[in-house]
């Protein structure tokens, strides 16, 4: 059941079985809330590709410039 | 040592800065670093769920970049490629971290106990437009971050870098049916994790 509901969640699940589970969550609360919280779940994680990166903690920039041989470059210029 | 500091209006379009680069100029190297790093440094952190080996991956990538800027046809935007070295640099990393384990993936992987939903709470109406705000995202993130090594590379490669599963599996070299449970029990984990934050950011309460 519960991988039916994360493929449910994906709609990569067969018409026929689909069509099972959603008449049992017609009745059962539950697993209606698991199904749309994981949907939920999905739908925020694959907006982060889009998201403007944050900047790099402190330090990492200064070392990347440095095993690059570039130290003469100042990173937050 | 003067510092020069990095003026990014120098290359106005990535076909000169990608031309500054195949001709050697130390200045287009630091301007893709400056312009890059940071996407390049969430990939790796969101693959590799360890900060320090996230900035190995980033140093990995970038030499691997320069090294190799000559093959770079154009056929992809440059942040592509970028991408693409990245995520290879991080699945090399992975593999190797994989090594002294029993090989996890012969064994039959099924749902278990713990995969079970325990947080009923319908958060399913949060308001979330297109654009996360800096909390959401860090909340995702670090729920991305604390999943188990297994489950975590085939989430992130299935569900944030768009992967198949076909192709996942191929990627981390684990059979179909084992890629399917782990997507399955990191997607549950995932939301189990999510539900109490969200849950009350819903109902406006304080977050946590």
């Amino acid at each position: 059941m519960l991988s039916q509901l994360s493929d449910c969640a994906d709609d990569a699940l067969a018409a026929e079985v689909c069509a099972e589970l959603k008449s049992h969550l017609a009745t059962c609360e539950h697993c209606r809330i698991v199904l749309d919280t994981l949907r939920k779940t999905l739908s925020l994680v694959r907006c982060l590709p889009d998201e403007e990166p944050a900047p790099l903690p402190p330090g990492v920039e200064q070392r990347l410039f440095d095993v690059l041989g570039l130290k003469e470059y100042h990173p937050g210029g | 040592m003067s510092v020069i500091p990095i003026d990014l209006d120098i290359y106005d379009s990535e076909e000169a800065l990608v031309q500054g680069l195949m001709k050697g100029e130390r200045h287009a190297c630091a301007c893709m670093l400056k312009r890059h790093a940071p996407r390049v440094y969430a990939v790796a952190l969101r693959m590799m769920g360890d900060a320090d080996e996230a900035e190995e991956v980033l140093q990995d990538t970038f030499i691997s970049a320069c090294k190799n800027i000559q093959k770079f046809e154009g056929r992809s935007a440059l942040n592509t490629w970028l991408h693409r070295i990245a995520t290879n640099a991080a699945l090399m990393r992975l593999r190797k971290r994989r090594q002294p384990q029993i090989s996890l993936d012969q064994e039959i992987e099924t749902l278990e106990d713990g995969d079970m939903p325990r947080q009923i709470a319908d958060w399913s109406f949060y308001p979330a437009g297109r654009v996360l705000d800096a909390e959401t995202r860090e909340v995702l993130e670090h729920a991305i971050a604390s999943l188990p090594d297994a489950l975590r590379s085939v989430f992130v490669l299935r569900e944030v870098e768009g992967y198949s599963t076909e192709e996942t599996a191929q990627l981390l070299d684990i059979g179909l049916s084992a890629t399917r449970v782990r997507l399955h029990r990191a997607r549950l984990r995932l939301r189990e994790q999510l539900t109490p934050y969200f849950a009350l950011a819903e109902t406006g309460a304080e977050t946590p």
